[in-house]
C-alpha cells in the first residue's frame, strides 16, 4: 500500500501518529463532566418535547383527545398522525414506522402523540393528560408463532420480513459424526448511558436546523425531511455529543418529533428521554432462536452445517434485513465447511421493534457455531482448540456464500496467540476477600464449592457495509497557517460515539502531513454523507476519506514546494517530500511547511470500498468486504450451590489489520467484552405478551467493575489491502466471541448444557433445564433472495 | 414544591406536625427515585438529613442506638463488631448510596428488598419514633407492615433504632444476580445469642416484608444443644443437621416469581445461603474457642 511506505518516514517525526496511543482529543472533557451530550443541549425559549407511547401491543386507535391536554398550563403544541404535514412513515431500509401511529398500533411504547410546553414536567403532565382510545388486538410475541398461518399479521405484508437461503456444495453431503445442538438469546439492550436528545430550532428559512446525538446525520436527513415536507437541504443536521450508541441510535428516536413541534410552534424544541423511555425509543438487539446440525469427519475436518435460524424484527422492518443477512451468512462461523444449507428467517411480531446492536447478527450465531463446535470436539475427544484451528479460514478460502476471502484472514494466528495467553493464577477460594468470589459484593460465600471452567470462542464479522451497497465517506481537509506552526482541519460527518474515531482521524492527518496541530470539527450536513458509525467500517470509511483528502494536500503541497525550489535554484536528487514540519527536495530543506499555505490548501475527497453483490437464489454472491476475526478464551468460576457466577479472566485476541491507536484498540476489546459478558450472564430486555417489565436500570443489568474481569489482550496486524493503513474496524470483535466464550466456561464449570442468553442462576444450579424445541418451523413460502417487501409493496 | 429544612428534631417535629403531607427525606436515594419517575407528587418535602439528634451512634451498656440519619458507609466504619449490620450496609448500592442512604430510610421505605431490615429483625431492634407529643418504641416486627407499609404515624418520625447487643457471632448475606449494585433476590441474616442459647434467622425479598424462620431457628438451637456445642464450640454438630437447618429456614419463605427471581431459585437461596451462614457461625464460635 502506498502510505504504508510512505508513512513511516514522517511518522518518526509527528507526534500522536498513526499507530500511537494518541490521547483523546475528546478524553480530557469527558473525564472532568465538562463534554456536552445531547442531554445538555440548551437555547433560550426553547420548549420541551413529551412523547404519548402505546400501552398496548397490537391495538386499534378508537380515538384521541388532546382536549385536556391542550387545557394544561405552559402546553404549546399537541400532535397527532392528523397533523402530519407530509410522508407518514420512515425506516432506514423500508419506510414502515409511523411517525405517529394512526389506525392500530403494533407494539407496546409506539410513539401516537407528541406534546410540547414551557417545562418539561408541564410536557410529561400534558403527554399524560393525552386520551387515547385504544381497542386491544390480539398480539404475536412469539417468533416462531408469528410463522403460523393463523397468526395475527403484524404487518400487510405477512410476518416473514426477509428469508435469506444459502446452499453451498452438496447438503445431502455424509458425515462420520453429527452433533446437534438448538440455542436460545435473548433480546439485548444497547443501554447507551446518554439516552436519546436532540434540540430541532426553526429556521428563517422555514426549515429547521436539528442538533442530536445519533450515528449517521446524513441518513437520519433522509428519512426526516419528506416527513416534514421540506427539501433535503431545509434540513440541517449537526452532531451534538453522543453518549454511546451501539447500533441504539441507527434508527431515528426523537428527530422528526422535535422538527414537528419545532416547526408547529415556531419555537426551538428539546426532547431528551429518560432512561425508562429510552428502553422504547431505540431498537433491541434481535432475540434469536438457532437449530443447528454440524457434520465432520472422524479427524475433525468438518464436512456439512446445517442452520436454521429465526430472529424477532419486532413490529418494524428498522434493519432487520441486513441483520439476518449477517446472521445467516455467518452461521457456519469461521471455518471451511465444503457443504452448507442454511435457512434464515426474520419476522414481524408485536415486539418492539428490534434492529442494530453492536455484532449485528454475528453475536446470535456465534453462541451457536461455536456452542456445535464445543459438542463436537467432546463428541470427537478432541480438543477444542484444535478442532478450531484445523478448520479455521484463511485467505482463499470459500465461504457458504461462494464468497472467496480476498483479503486477510489470519484465523489460525489469532485461534494459537489467544490459546498462548497466560492464564490468571489459581487462587485458592477459601483464602480470598468474598467480593472477589462468584456473587461478589453480596458476601454469599467462603469459597464453598466453587468451580473453575475454562472456555474458548472463535468469531468473526464483516467490517462496512454489504450486499452491493454503495458504501461511501466525503472529508474535507483544510490545511492553513495556525498560531503555532500549521494547522490541519478535518470535517467530515462521521460521528464518534465514544470509540475514538475523531482522535484516529487527527492521527491519520499528523501522519499524512506531517504536521502536529489537528482540529476535528463536529460532524454536519454541510459536508457530504460520512456514512453510519456503525458495522465496524469508520476507521476505514472515514480514515480513507481523510487520508485521501491529505494526500491530494500533500501533493498540492510538494507542488508548491517544487516550484519554490525551482524558483531559488536549489538542486535536488529524488523527489520531494515532508519531514519535521518542512519540505525537502532530496535532503535540502526547502522551507517550513507553513510557508506555503498562503492561500491555504482545501481538498474534498470521497473514499468507497470495494463493490460487493447481493445474494441470488441460492445464497450465493460475494456480499461482505472484508472481515475481522477475533477469539477470546474465558475463565470463570461458578457458585455450584447459587449458579453465581464471577468471570476471572478474559483473553482476547482480535485481527484489526492495524492498530491505529493501541489503546483505543483495548478500549474496543475491553468494552466490547463487557458487553458481551453482560448477555452472557444478565442483559435481557424482559417482555410479557409484548411489554418490557425491566426498562430501568435497576432491573436491567449491565456489568458493574466488580463483573468485569482484567482482558489480556492482544492483536494480530497483518494488513487489509485496500483499507487504509491496512486497517480493519475494531469495534465489534469482542462483543461477539465474549458470550460466546463465557457461555463454554460456565459449560466447563458446571457440565450443563446452557443452550439460552443470557444464562440464570436457575440455570446453573439446574433448577430450569436446557431449552427444548419440537425442531425448527417450516421454511416459510415467500419471495427471496430480497426482502418480502421489494417484491409485495406497491405503492 | 416546598423544602422545609429544620435544623433541630424538635423544630422538625413541629414542621412535621404542622404539615403531615411533609414527605420526609434523609438520604434521598428512595425518595429522588420516586420523584424522578413521577410516582410521588408531594407538595411540601421534609429534609432530615441535618438533624443532629439524628447523626449519632451512642454505646450504652449492653445496647446501641443507631440514628435514623447515620448513612451505611458510617456504619461500616462505626459498628464492624456489629457484623451482621456491617455486612449488609457493604452489599448496599455503590459507594456513592452507601453514602447517603440511611437506616431511617430504608425503615420508611420498608421494601421487603431493603438489606438493613433482615439485620435489625435478627437484632431484634426497637424503632424509636417521636412526634411532638411524645416518642414511641415499636418492635420491628410491629413497625413493618408489610411490602413498602410501616406503622409510622402521620406526624412522627423515625428517630432510630436500638438493640441488646448480641452475644455471639451473625452474617449477613445476599444473592443478587450481578457481583454488585443489585437489588435482593434472596438475603439471609442469622445471628447466635450466646446468652439465650438462641438463634435468629431473618429473610429478606423472599416475602411481603422481612420473615424470621422460627422452625429453623428451634431446631438450630436443638441440634447445638443435642452436640453439646453450646457450651463447647468445639464439638461437631453434623452436617445433615445444617442442610437441614437450611431447608427449614427456606421453608419460611413465601417468596413470588418476579423479573429479578424465581420464588423456586429464591428458596434454594435461602436453604443454601442459611446452612452456609450456620457453618460459617460455628466455625467463628470455634475459633473463638481456640
Ligand atoms: C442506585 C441505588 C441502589 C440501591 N441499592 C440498595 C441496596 O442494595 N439495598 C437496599 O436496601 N437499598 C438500596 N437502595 C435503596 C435506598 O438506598 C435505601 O433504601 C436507603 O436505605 C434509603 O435511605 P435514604 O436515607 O436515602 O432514604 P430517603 O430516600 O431519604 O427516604 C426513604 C423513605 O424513608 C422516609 N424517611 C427517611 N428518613 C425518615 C425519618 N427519619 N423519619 C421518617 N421517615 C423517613 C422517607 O420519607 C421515604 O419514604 C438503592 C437505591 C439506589 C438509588
Amino acid at each position: 500500500m502506498q502510505t504504508a511506505t510512505r508513512g513511516p518516514n514522517l511518522a518518526q517525526q509527528a507526534k500522536d501518529r498513526v499507530g500511537t496511543s494518541a490521547p483523546r482529543i475528546d478524553g480530557v472533557p469527558k473525564v472532568l463532566g465538562s463534554f456536552a451530550y445531547g442531554s445538555d443541549l440548551w437555547t433560550e425559549g426553547m420548549l420541551f418535547g413529551a412523547t404519548v407511547r402505546s400501552p398496548h401491543p397490537s391495538a386499534r386507535i378508537r380515538s384521541i383527545d388532546t382536549s385536556a391536554a391542550l387545557a394544561l398550563e405552559g402546553v404549546r403544541s399537541v400532535l397527532t398522525a392528523q397533523d402530519l404535514p407530509a410522508k407518514r412513515t420512515y425506516g432506514l431500509e423500508f419506510a414502515d414506522q409511523p411517525v405517529l401511529a394512526w389506525d392500530v398500533v403494533r407494539y407496546a411504547g409506539e410513539p401516537v402523540a407528541i406534546v410540547a410546553a414551557d417545562h418539561p414536567e408541564q410536557a410529561r403532565l400534558a403527554a399524560a393528560a393525552v386520551r387515547v382510545d385504544y381497542q386491544p388486538l390480539p398480539a404475536v410475541t412469539d417468533m416462531e408463532a408469528a410463522l403460523r398461518p393463523d397468526a395475527p399479521q403484524v404487518s400487510e405484508l405477512g410476518n416473514v420480513l426477509r428469508h435469506v437461503h444459502i446452499v453451498h456444495g452438496d447438503p445431502a453431503a455424509q458425515a462420520d459424526v453429527w452433533v446437534e445442538g438448538y440455542y436460545e438469546v435473548g433480546m439485548q439492550d444497547q443501554a447507551p448511558l446518554g439516552p436519546e436528545a436532540g434540540l430541532a430550532i426553526p429556521a428563517a428559512d422555514g426549515g429547521v436546523d436539528l442538533y442530536v446525538s445519533t450515528q449517521w446525520l446524513h441518513v437520519d436527513r433522509a428519512q426526516i425531511a419528506p416527513c416534514l415536507g421540506l427539501p433535503e437541504e431545509k434540513v440541517r443536521l449537526y452532531c451534538a455529543g453522543v453518549g454511546g450508541a451501539f447500533g441504539s441510535r441507527e434508527d431515528l428516536h426523537m428527530q422528526i418529533h422535535a422538527c414537528l413541534l419545532a416547526l408547529a410552534t415556531g419555537r426551538p424544541v428539546k426532547m431528551s428521554y429518560g432512561r425508562e423511555e429510552s428502553f422504547y425509543g431505540h431498537v433491541h438487539r434481535h432475540p434469536a432462536r438457532i437449530w443447528a446440525r454440524t457434520g465432520a469427519r472422524r479427524d475433525g475436518t468438518l464436512v456439512n452445517a446445517q442452520v436454521r435460524l429465526v430472529i424477532d424484527g419486532g413490529a418494524y422492518t428498522s434493519s432487520s434485513p441486513a441483520v439476518i443477512l449477517n446472521a445467516s451468512t455467518f452461521a457456519a462461523g469461521p471455518y471451511e465447511v465444503p457443504n452448507a444449507l442454511i435457512d434464515g428467517t426474520a419476522v414481524y411480531t408485536n415486539n418492539p421493534p428490534c434492529g442494530a446492536m453492536r455484532g449485528f447478527g454475528a453475536v446470535q450465531v456465534c453462541f451457536a457455531y461455536e456452542g456445535q463446535m464445543d459438542k463436537l470436539a467432546a463428541a470427537l475427544g478432541m480438543d477444542p482448540v484444535e478442532l478450531r484451528v484445523r478448520n479455521a479460514l484463511h485467505t482463499g478460502s470459500v465461504l457458504p456464500t461462494g464468497q472467496v476471502i480476498r483479503g486477510s484472514a489470519p484465523v489460525r494466528e489469532v485461534i494459537e496467540r489467544c490459546a498462548a495467553l497466560p492464564m490468571p493464577p489459581e487462587v485458592p477460594p477459601d483464602d480470598r476477600d468474598p467480593v472477589t468470589l462468584p456473587g461478589g459484593a453480596g458476601n454469599v460465600g467462603r469459597g464453598e464449592h466453587v468451580r473453575r471452567g475454562v472456555g474458548f470462542a472463535l468469531g468473526y464479522k464483516n467490517i462496512a457495509y454489504s450486499e452491493g451497497f454503495d458504501d461511501s465517506c466525503e472529508a474535507e481537509v483544510r490545511l492553513e497557517r495556525g498560531a503555532r506552526g500549521p494547522l490541519a482541519t478535518i470535517h467530515t460527518a462521521a460521528v464518534e460515539v465514544g470509540q475514538g474515531l475523531h482522535t484516529v482521524l487527527a492521527q491519520i492527518a499528523r501522519t499524512e502531513l506531517g504536521v502536529e496541530d489537528v482540529v476535528v470539527v463536529q460532524p454536519d450536513t454541510r459536508v457530504g454523507s460520512a456514512g453510519s458509525t456503525s458495522a465496524s467500517r469508520q476507521t476505514v470509511m472515514a480514515g480513507g476519506a481523510v487520508a485521501a483528502a491529505c494526500a491530494t494536500i500533500r501533493e498540492r503541497l510538494l507542488e508548491r514546494g517544487a516550484a519554490r525550489a525551482a524558483e531559488t535554484g536549489t538542486r535536488w536528487e529524488g523527489g520531494l517530500r515532508l519531514a519535521e514540519g518542512r519540505v525537502l527536495a532530496g535532503e535540502a530543506p526547502v522551507g517550513e511547511i507553513a510557508e506555503f499555505l498562503d492561500p491555504p490548501l482545501e481538498a474534498r475527497e470521497v473514499f468507497r470500498h470495494r463493490q460487493t453483490t447481493p445474494l441470488d437464489e441460492h445464497g450465493q454472491g460475494d456480499p461482505h468486504v472484508m472481515f475481522a476475526f477475533g477469539a477470546q478464551r474465558a475463565v470463570v468460576e461458578v457458585d455450584e450451590d447459587l449458579g453465581l457466577a464471577r468471570v476471572v479472566q478474559l483473553a482476547a485476541v482480535q485481527d484489526v489489520g492495524r492498530a491505529m491507536n493501541p489503546r483505543g484498540v483495548e478500549g474496543q476489546i475491553e468494552g466490547g467484552s463487557a458487553q458481551g459478558l453482560g448477555l452472557a450472564l444478565f442483559e435481557e430486555v424482559r417482555l410479557r405478551e409484548g411489554r418490557i417489565e425491566n426498562a430501568s436500570f435497576t432491573d436491567y443489568l449491565v456489568p458493574t467493575i466488580l463483573d468485569m474481569p482484567p482482558v489480556v489482550s492482544d492483536v494480530v496486524e497483518e494488513p487489509e489491502p485496500g483499507a487504509p493503513f491496512g486497517a480493519k474496524g475494531v469495534g465489534e470483535g469482542a462483543t461477539i466471541v465474549a458470550t460466546a466464550a463465557i457461555v463454554a466456561a460456565l459449560r466447563n464449570a458446571t457440565g450443563r448444557e446452557l443452550n439460552r442468553v443470557p444464562v440464570t442462576p436457575d440455570d446453573l444450579v439446574g433448577l430450569v433445564p436446557p431449552r427444548t424445541t419440537g425442531g425448527p418451523p417450516p421454511v416459510p413460502d415467500v419471495p427471496g433472495p430480497r426482502p418480502v417487501y421489494e417484491y409485495r409493496h406497491h405503492t | 414544591m416546598e423544602v422545609l429544612r429544620p435544623s433541630s428534631l424538635r423544630e422538625a417535629l413541629e414542621m412535621r406536625a404542622a404539615h403531615p403531607e411533609a414527605l420526609p427525606i434523609a438520604g434521598g436515594t428512595d425518595v429522588m427515585v420516586e420523584l424522578n419517575f413521577g410516582r410521588r407528587r408531594p407538595e411540601t418535602i421534609l429534609d432530615v438529613s441535618r438533624l443532629p439528634e439524628l447523626q449519632v451512634i451512642r454505646r450504652e451498656g449492653g445496647t446501641i442506638f443507631l440514628g435514623a440519619g447515620v448513612p451505611y458507609t458510617w456504619i461500616m466504619r462505626e459498628l464492624p463488631d456489629q457484623v451482621a449490620l456491617a455486612q449488609a450496609s457493604r452489599t448496599v448500592g455503590s459507594p456513592q448510596i452507601r453514602n447517603r442512604g440511611t437506616v431511617g430510610g430504608n425503615l420508611g421505605t420498608a421494601s421487603p428488598a431493603g438489606d438493613a431490615l433482615p439485620v435489625l429483625a435478627a437484632y431484634e431492634a426497637e424503632v424509636l419514633l417521636a412526634s411532638v407529643t411524645g416518642t414511641r418504641r415499636l418492635s420491628w416486627r410491629d413497625f413493618l407492615r408489610g411490602p413498602k407499609r410501616n406503622a409510622l404515624a402521620p406526624d412522627e418520625l423515625i428517630v432510630g433504632v436500638e438493640w441488646n447487643v448480641p452475644q455471639g457471632p451473625g452474617s449477613f448475606s445476599k444473592i443478587g444476580t450481578r457481583n454488585a449494585m443489585v437489588i435482593a433476590i434472596a438475603s439471609v441474616c442469622l445471628q447466635v445469642d450466646e446468652t439465650t442459647r438462641g438463634l435468629r434467622v431473618a429473610l429478606g425479598s423472599v416475602g411481603p416484608t422481612i420473615l424470621r424462620a422460627p422452625e429453623a431457628e428451634a431446631f438450630g438451637a436443638g441440634v447445638l444443644d443435642e452436640a453439646g456445642a453450646w457450651a463447647d464450640p468445639r464439638a461437631t454438630v453434623p452436617q445433615d443437621a445444617v442442610m437441614r437447618f437450611g431447608e427449614l429456614t427456606a421453608a419460611a419463605a413465601r417468596p413470588i416469581d418476579d423479573v429479578r427471581g424465581t420464588a423456586a431459585y429464591r428458596r434454594h437461596g435461602c436453604a443454601v445461603l442459611a446452612s452456609r451462614a450456620l457453618t460459617w457461625a460455628l466455625a467463628d464460635r470455634r475459633a473463638v474457642a481456640g
